[in-house]
């Protein structure tokens, strides 16, 4: 089915380069689909996403789609969005309650939420003597082959064999640990909407630069110096000298120059996850962290408390479709759409028992971050619409990934970038041996 | 019969001219300077049509009754959009590089409310075409504006913008007010 120069994936990946193809090349797409998307674990959604019965939301898993539906006995099914029958699809909105059960639009064929045929008008006649008996799997709406959920984060895999949801996150579970742990009460709820941006790119450009430490300062500068102009001024006529934190996170990007983001450090671990550890910071000491830290004392003790806290992390990137900033409650889910377009959906999160002003510091974040009308992203777009633009052409095949190779630590399985290495570009590597092993088939 | 209508409609029609008439004016030319304003990129200027503590907002869904603590595609205030237009007018915003403009019409200007002291809720529709490198693309939607009535004209003490497609996907991000 390949064309003859790219029939041999195993020379596209090398250690610290790869070919141009693997970005641009259709048909390289559609085997990616086929053997990482629609094999390992995707994240659907969260349970509070779908809180009462008949609840649904659609989601793309590689090229299908599915949908995932509560059900009256309160568990969650991820279904095949499409009728047995004809084909049709069988829920023509994103998201909503189908009551009940579910009923195809075009012959009123029904089923339970579960997916199993509950009833075809006037069955009997029409159908007995046939093949299509009430029991024949072929007459209900077809199951993700498993799904499972991590502290409330739905995944779903379609193929029937390999590890399970937790074998396969690994240590990166630690995003949904990190999140939850948060909150007083150990638990996370969606803020019911969702943001979604199409990026002019294939979707590793977007993975790779999740936890690319070298990009910030040179991408963002123009939103790092804005936000640091506006903040030094609102400092000024604070009384206590501050801006509020939204600003200060805006100003990292200029103010941490580039020198200094080899002090950070990612942590990579098999199955192309990894994490990039934190550089913002929360204000230890402001107001609204010290009444929040005595909840969180209350509910936890001084001891776990500060284990809690004391996680450092900024992103956990869950190859090969979630980036989870942890500390921030949000999380961009990637469905590749094409070879060159890639669809976002970015969530935010509220920790259950956390005091008002800690969901709007994390909300402020969402806003102007991640929304479409973002302060940051929009740079970072232009630069994945340039890349593929490049990788498009013949000025050359590869896309090199060498930054402080062969200094990475290996320990335990994982690697770690060394001691002020922190650009390393060790999650691309990291990202693209995962790629070549899933590829193999 | 005829003559009580004649008066009616006459008196109608002087209640017409003489009040709203003159509102209904003031607040179109204000919101077609605004959008000229937007166009031209003269963003310093955009931001002086708002009041110390206007507030510049698009929410998400058109269910959304306030800003204030919900998701926002835009929730500024003047702080936050002399950061935005730091950014645009840096030489090293990358997305703005690119030739880039808009073209907005504002269209079907209601007056909601007008108080006794000349504040004033308008609701307008408004369609805006934006060229980007080669690609175009348009967006539409209503505008709700809050204005003061100030001794310098009119400013914006909210100024709501429900997209139509605000539920849609965005292709690409929006870089500026619309």
């Amino acid at each position: 089915m390949l064309r003859e120069p790219i029939a041999d994936l195993s020379k596209c990946v090398e250690p610290d380069r790869v070919r141009r193809e693997v970005y641009t090349d259709p048909q390289i797409f559609e085997l990616e689909m086929q053997r990482i998307h629609e094999r390992v674990w995707i994240y659907c959604g969260h349970e509070s996403q779908i809180p009462k019965s008949g609840d649904y939301y659609t989601v793309q898993v590689g090229r299908q789609p599915m949908l995932m539906v509560r059900g009256s006995d309160g568990s969650i099914s991820v279904l095949y969005n499409r009728c047995p029958h004809r084909g049709n699809m069988m829920v023509g909105d994103r998201y909503g309650n189908t009551g009940e059960f579910f009923r195809c639009s075009y012959h009123a064929w029904t089923f339970h939420h579960d997916g199993k045929l509950k009833n075809i008008p006037m069955y009997e006649s029409g159908y007995s003597g046939t093949r299509f008996t009430r029991d024949n799997p072929d007459c209900s709406m077809k199951r993700a082959a498993r799904v499972e959920s991590y502290r409330g984060f739905v995944f779903c895999s379609l193929a029937h064999e390999g590890p399970g949801l937790l074998e396969f996150l690994g240590e990166s579970k630690v995003a949904f640990d990190d999140m939850c742990d948060r909150a007083p009460r150990g638990e996370v709820e969606v803020v019911p909407n969702c943001f979604r941006v199409i990026q002019h790119s294939n979707w590793k450009i977007f993975l790779e630069n999740q936890l690319d430490a070298l990009h910030p300062s040179v991408t963002h500068q123009s939103t790092g110096r804005a936000a640091h102009e506006v903040e030094k001024q609102l400092a000024k006529k604070a009384k206590k000298g501050e801006a509020p934190l939204s600003y200060h996170m805006l100003s990292a990007f200029a103010t941490v120059t580039i020198d200094k983001w080899d002090a950070f450090q990612t942590i990579n671990y098999p199955n192309g996850h990894c994490i990039l550890t934190g550089y913002m910071g929360l204000r230890p000491q402001d107001p609204d962290t010290l009444a929040y830290d005595k909840i969180m004392i209350q509910a936890y003790g001084e001891k776990r408390f500060k284990e809690i806290v004391g996680v450092n992390i900024h992103h956990v990137l869950i190859y090969p479709g979630l980036s989870v900033q942890s500390p921030l409650q949000q999380l961009r889910a990637v469905r590749p759409l094409s070879v060159d377009r890639t669809l976002t959906e970015i969530w935010h999160f509220r920790l259950k028992g956390a005091p008002e002003p800690i969901y709007r510091r994390s909300l402020a974040y969402y806003n102007l971050v991640n929304s479409p009308a973002t302060l940051v992203n929009a740079d970072d777009l232009e630069n994945f619409w340039k890349c593929h633009q490049g990788l498009a052409s013949e000025g050359g095949d590869w896309v090199t990934f060498g930054r402080h190779l062969g200094r990475d630590i290996e320990k335990d399985g994982h690697v770690e970038t060394a001691p002020n290495c922190g650009t390393s570009e060790a999650p691309m590597r990291n990202q693209m041996k995962a790629w070549a092993e899933y590829m193999r088939g | 019969m005829a003559k009580r209508l004649r008066k009616t409609v006459k008196k109608l029609l002087k209640r017409a001219v003489n009040g709203h008439h003159s509102t209904h004016h003031a607040v179109e030319q204000f919101l077609y300077r605004q959008a000229d304003l937007l166009d031209s990129k003269r963003w310093e200027d955009w931001i002086g049509l708002f009041a110390d503590d206007g507030v510049y907002w698009m929410p998400p869904d058109p269910s959304y009754t306030t800003w204030d603590g919900t998701p926002a595609i835009f929730a500024e205030d003047k702080n936050l959009m002399r950061v935005r237009m730091g950014r645009v007018l840096h030489p090293d915003a990358w997305s703005q590089r690119p030739l880039w403009g808009t073209n907005h019409v504002v269209s079907n200007v209601i007056i909601e409310k007008e108080g006794p002291n000349g504040d004033v809720i308008a609701r307008s529709r408004f369609h805006m075409m934006e060229l980007r490198r080669d690609d175009v693309r348009h967006f539409a939607g209503s505008y709700m504006h809050q204005l003061k009535k100030t001794a310098e004209g009119y400013r914006i003490k909210l100024q709501r913008v429900d997209m139509t497609n605000a539920q849609a996907a965005y292709d690409y991000v929006l870089q500026i007010w619309v």
